[in-house]
C-alpha cells in the first residue's frame, strides 16, 4: 500500500479538515450525526471521532474535554428511582448503539470513524463516504461491483477478510463490518471490479 | 374517591383537608356547647336523624371536619356518616382510635411514608405498615369496599387477608407502595370476588413468580380498572387476553412494558370500549423481520371511540407513532413521560390533541416541542415536563425558552412540573402573570444553587412572583440560588401555600422564620440541604400542630436543639433519622416532625430514635 510522497505541507496540516477540504466542508460532516446528538453538541461529537493526534492540535480542543462534574448527590434530582431506572436503560442503549468503524482511503494520511448506525441503507452510507472523502463512487451492481469508479469500498468482516460493500443485506453488513477502506479502483481489480 | 377525568397522580388533591383534621377532636371538647343533656331526647333525636340524612351528602372532608366541631351531637352524626375516611399520615392516629370514632366506614385513603423516601432520602424498613390497620378494620368495618394507600408497606399476607376479610371488597389502589409481590396479587385476585379495580401504581413489585393474572376468577369479571404499568416482570399474555375478554365494563387498562405493541393491538380489539389506556412496550418484541405481518394499528385505535387517556410508550418506535393518530382529537391525558422522541416526531401528534389537558413528557422533546404543545394544547391544565438525563451541569434540552412559550400558550394552566438545567426570572415571572391559576408550581433547576444565567442574579425575583401574582397557589417547590430574599416573598405571599419543597436554598435562620410564621396554611413542609437551624425552628413552633409535618435533611438542626423542641411540643413526634452506619453524633442528619395523638410509635426501627 503505497500512500503518496508528498511535500504538499498543507496536505499534512494538522487540523479538523480533510486532505483536500477547507474549514467550511469540516462543518458538514457534523450532519451525519444529526440523528441522534442535539445541535449544539455535534460539534462535541464529531471532534471525538478523530484521532486523539488531530483532536489535540484542534483549536476547538476544549470541547473535548467536559466540564468535571459534580459529585452525584443522594435523591438529586428529584426524580424517583423508578423512572430514573427506566430512562437509564435508554440512555445506555442510545449511547451504546452506535456500531463506530475506522474508515481509511488510500492516499489519505490520517483515517476517519463513522458511526454505521446512522444509516439505514448503503446509498446513504456511500453518499456519506463520498462526502466525507470527496470521491465518486460509480453504480453498484451485483455482476460488475463499482463500475466506473476510481475508488472502491471495501470492508474487513469479522473473518478478517477484505468485502466490496454491497453484496450483502444492510442489515448482514453493518453487524459484521469491522473497518471500512475505500481502495483505489486499481487495487481493487483483485476483488472482481471491473473498472 | 377516584379521581375522574384525565389521569391525574399528583398529590394534591389535598383541597379537600382541612388545616386541623381529625385530630382536633379531643382539644376542642371544651368548645362543644352544653348539650342540652337531661330534657327531653326526642326533638334531639328528630334532629340527629335529619342531620344523618342531610349528612350523607356532604362529601368534602373538610366541610365534614368543619361539620364535627359544631356540637357533641354533630360531631356524632358526622362519625356515624362518614364512609371515607382520609388519614394523611399513617402516625397521626392509632387505627384503634380511628375505627372507634368512625363506624361505618366503606373507603379508606391512607399516606404513609414521606415524600422524600421516593429520593432514597430515608433507609428502608422505616415503617408506614399496613398491616396494624387492616387488622384493626376487619372486625368494625365488615363492608369495606375500598382501599386507597399511598407509600405504604404491604406485605403479601396483607393482600391475602384483605381479600378474605371483606366479601364485598371492590377496589384496591396502592401508589408508591412496597413489601409486595406476585404471590400477593395473586392471591388478592383468586379470593376477590367483587374486585372492580386494581391499580398498581409506581409500585415496586416483587417477583415471586407466581402468574397472578391466571389468578382472576373464571366467569364474567367487575373488573372496571386493571393498572399494572409498574409491574417490572412478565405476565401470562394469553390469561391476560382471555380476562379482558371476559370484562365487559373494563374501561381503564395500563399495561406493563412486558406487552408488545402486536399483543396490545390483540387486547385493543377485545376491548374497544376502554376509556384509558397504558400501551405498554409499543414496540414489537423482536425486531420485525421479513415474516412478520404488519398489523393495522391505526384501526386498532380508531376503533376505540371512549379513549381519552393514553400512557405508556415504554421502548417506543417512532415508526408506530402515526397508529394514534386517531384517537388524538378526543384525548384529554397524554403520559410520554417514558417515550424517547424529538420535536419532529411529537409535532404531528401534539397538533392533533386539541382537547389535552394533562401532559407528561420528556425534556427530549426541546424547547421547540414545548412551543408545538403550546400552540396547540389551549385547554392544558398539566404539564409534567422529566428530564431523560438526570444529572446536573449537561446540557440543556428545555430551558426558559420552553416555560415562556408554555406560559404564553397554555393560559389555563393549574399545574406546572418542570425540570431543566437553565431558567431566567424573566421566564418564571412570564408565567406567574400569564397563567394566574397556577395551583401547583414545581421547577427543578438541576444545577443547585444555580443563579439567573442571563443576568446572574439568583432566583428570588421569579418565585416571588409567583407567589405573588398566582393568586390560587397551594403547592410550590423551588430551586437555583436562592437568597433569604425568596422565603420573605413566599412568607409574605404566600398564604394559601400547603405544600413547600425546599432544597439546597437560602442563606440563614431568617429564610426558615419567614416561611413558618407567614405561611398560615403551610400543612407540609420538607427542605434538604439548606442553612437552617435550631432558632429558626424553634421560632415557627406555635405553627407546627397545624402542620401534617416537617422534614429537614442536611440542615443546621442540632440534637440538643431537635430535644427542646421534642419537650416543648409532647403532641409532636420528633423523629432524628440517621444513614444506618452513621454515629449519633451532635448534627442531625434527618429530622421528620409530625404531630399525632398517640405519641411515639413503637415499630420504629433501630436508626430512628424518636426525642
Amino acid at each position: 500500500m503505497a500512500f503518496e510522497q508528498d511535500l504538499n505541507l498543507e496536505a499534512t496540516e494538522l487540523r479538523l479538515g480533510l486532505p483536500g477540504t477547507s474549514d467550511q466542508s469540516a462543518e458538514k460532516l457534523a450532519s451525519p450525526s444529526n440523528k441522534r446528538a442535539l445541535p449544539d453538541v455535534n460539534e462535541e461529537s464529531m471532534s471525538r471521532d478523530h484521532n486523539s493526534n488531530v483532536a489535540a492540535a484542534a483549536k476547538n480542543c476544549d470541547q473535548e474535554t467536559a466540564p468535571p462534574t459534580k459529585a452525584q448527590v443522594v435523591g438529586w434530582p428529584p426524580i424517583r428511582s423508578y423512572r430514573k431506572n427506566c430512562l437509564q436503560s435508554k440512555k445506555t442503549e442510545a449511547e451504546t448503539a452506535g456500531i463506530y468503524v475506522k474508515v481509511s482511503m488510500d492516499g489519505a494520511p490520517y483515517l476517519r470513524k463513522i458511526d454505521l448506525k446512522v444509516y439505514k441503507r448503503y446509498p446513504e452510507l456511500l453518499k456519506a463516504l463520498e462526502d466525507m472523502f470527496k470521491f465518486k463512487v460509480g453504480e453498484y451492481s451485483e455482476r460488475e461491483g463499482y463500475n466506473g469508479s476510481e475508488f472502491v469500498p471495501t470492508y474487513e468482516d469479522k473473518d478478517g477478510d477484505w468485502m466490496l460493500v454491497g453484496d450483502v443485506p444492510w442489515e448482514m453488513f453493518i453487524n459484521s463490518c469491522k473497518r471500512l477502506r475505500i481502495m483505489k479502483g486499481s487495487e481493487a481489480r483483485g476483488l472482481g471490479c471491473v473498472v | 374517591m377516584r379521581r375522574n377525568g384525565a389521569e391525574d397522580m399528583s398529590e394534591d388533591d389535598e383541597r379537600q383537608q382541612s388545616p386541623r383534621s381529625d385530630l382536633e377532636f379531643t382539644s376542642n371538647k371544651a368548645r362543644y356547647c352544653k348539650a342540652t343533656g337531661s330534657a327531653s331526647d326526642h326533638p334531639d333525636q328528630v334532629l340527629e336523624n335529619v342531620l344523618e340524612n342531610v349528612l350523607h351528602f356532604l362529601t368534602s372532608r373538610r366541610d365534614r371536619n368543619s361539620v364535627s366541631l359544631v356540637c357533641k351531637s354533630w360531631y356524632r352524626v358526622e362519625a356515624l356518616t362518614r364512609s371515607e375516611l382520609f388519614i394523611g399520615n399513617c402516625y397521626a392516629v392509632s387505627p384503634g382510635r380511628a375505627t372507634a370514632r368512625f363506624t361505618r366506614v366503606r373507603a379508606l385513603h391512607l399516606k404513609g411514608k414521606p415524600r422524600f423516601a421516593d429520593f432514597n432520602l430515608m433507609p428502608p424498613d422505616w415503617g408506614a405498615h399496613f398491616n396494624p390497620w387492616l387488622l384493626a378494620m376487619a372486625k368494625p368495618y365488615p363492608w369495606l369496599e375500598k382501599v386507597y394507600l399511598k407509600r405504604m408497606s404491604v406485605t403479601n399476607d396483607d393482600l391475602a387477608t384483605l381479600a378474605e376479610s371483606f366479601s364485598g371488597f371492590k377496589e384496591l389502589v396502592l401508589v408508591c407502595c412496597d413489601g409486595f409481590g406476585t404471590n400477593g396479587l395473586a392471591s388478592f385476585v383468586s379470593k376477590c370476588r367483587q374486585l372492580r379495580v386494581l391499580d398498581l401504581i409506581e409500585s415496586e413489585v416483587i417477583h415471586d413468580g407466581t402468574d397472578w393474572i391466571s389468578c382472576f376468577p373464571q366467569g364474567e369479571s367487575h373488573l372496571e380498572s386493571l393498572i399494572f404499568d409498574c409491574v417490572e416482570w412478565p405476565i401470562n399474555f394469553e390469561a391476560l387476553e382471555r380476562l379482558v375478554a371476559r370484562s365487559p365494563l373494563l374501561k381503564k387498562l395500563r399495561l406493563n412494558r412486558y406487552v408488545s405493541i402486536g399483543q396490545l393491538y390483540r387486547l385493543m380489539i377485545q376491548a374497544p370500549q376502554l376509556t384509558h389506556l397504558g400501551t405498554g412496550l409499543f414496540s414489537p418484541l423482536e425486531i420485525a423481520g421479513q415474516g412478520d405481518q404488519e398489523l393495522d394499528y391505526g384501526t386498532a385505535f380508531a376503533a376505540c371511540r371512549s379513549l381519552v387517556c393514553l400512557s405508556g410508550f415504554r421502548e417506543i418506535i417512532p415508526d408506530y407513532l402515526p397508529a394514534i393518530y386517531p384517537v388524538c382529537a378526543n384525548l384529554t391525558s397524554l403520559n410520554f413521560s417514558y417515550a424517547n422522541i424529538n420535536a419532529e416526531q411529537l409535532k404531528p401528534i401534539i397538533s392533533k390533541c386539541h382537547k389535552l389537558r394533562v401532559f407528561w413528557v420528556l425534556d427530549s422533546i426541546c424547547d421547540e416541542g414545548l412551543q408545538a404543545v403550546a400552540a396547540t394544547c389551549k385547554e392544558l391544565r398539566e404539564l409534567r415536563v422529566f428530564p431523560i438525563n438526570a444529572q446536573e451541569d449537561i446540557d440543556s434540552p428545555v430551558s426558559e425558552v420552553g416555560l415562556q412559550a408554555i406560559s404564553e400558550g397554555c393560559q389555563k394552566l393549574q399545574s406546572i412540573l418542570y425540570f431543566c438545567q437553565r431558567m431566567t426570572n424573566e421566564a418564571v415571572i412570564a408565567m406567574s402573570k400569564n397563567c394566574p391559576d397556577l395551583v401547583v408550581f414545581r421547577l427543578c433547576i438541576m444545577g443547585r444553587h444555580k443563579p439567573d444565567p442571563v443576568t446572574g442574579e439568583p432566583m428570588d425575583d421569579g418565585f416571588g412572583a409567583i407567589v405573588m401574582n398566582c393568586k390560587k397557589l397551594t403547592r410550590l417547590a423551588v430551586s437555583g440560588l436562592l437568597t433569604d430574599k425568596a422565603f420573605e416573598y413566599i412568607g409574605k405571599y404566600g398564604k394559601l401555600v400547603r405544600t413547600l419543597s425546599v432544597a439546597f436554598a437560602g442563606d440563614s435562620d431568617m429564610g426558615l422564620k419567614y416561611v413558618l410564621e407567614g405561611c398560615s396554611q403551610l400543612q407540609k413542609l420538607e427542605i434538604r440541604d439548606s442553612p437552617f437551624g435550631d432558632a429558626a425552628l424553634r421560632s415557627g413552633l406555635h405553627h407546627c400542630y397545624y402542620m401534617r409535618f416537617l422534614w429537614m435533611s442536611s440542615c443546621r438542626l442540632t440534637r440538643q436543639g431537635c430535644q427542646e423542641i421534642a419537650h416543648a411540643m409532647p403532641r409532636l413526634v420528633v423523629e432524628v433519622i440517621r444513614s444506618a452506619d452513621m454515629e449519633m453524633d451532635d448534627f442531625v442528619e434527618t429530622l421528620y416532625m409530625y404531630r399525632s395523638l398517640e405519641g411515639p410509635r413503637i415499630d420504629a426501627p433501630k436508626y430512628v430514635t424518636i426525642l
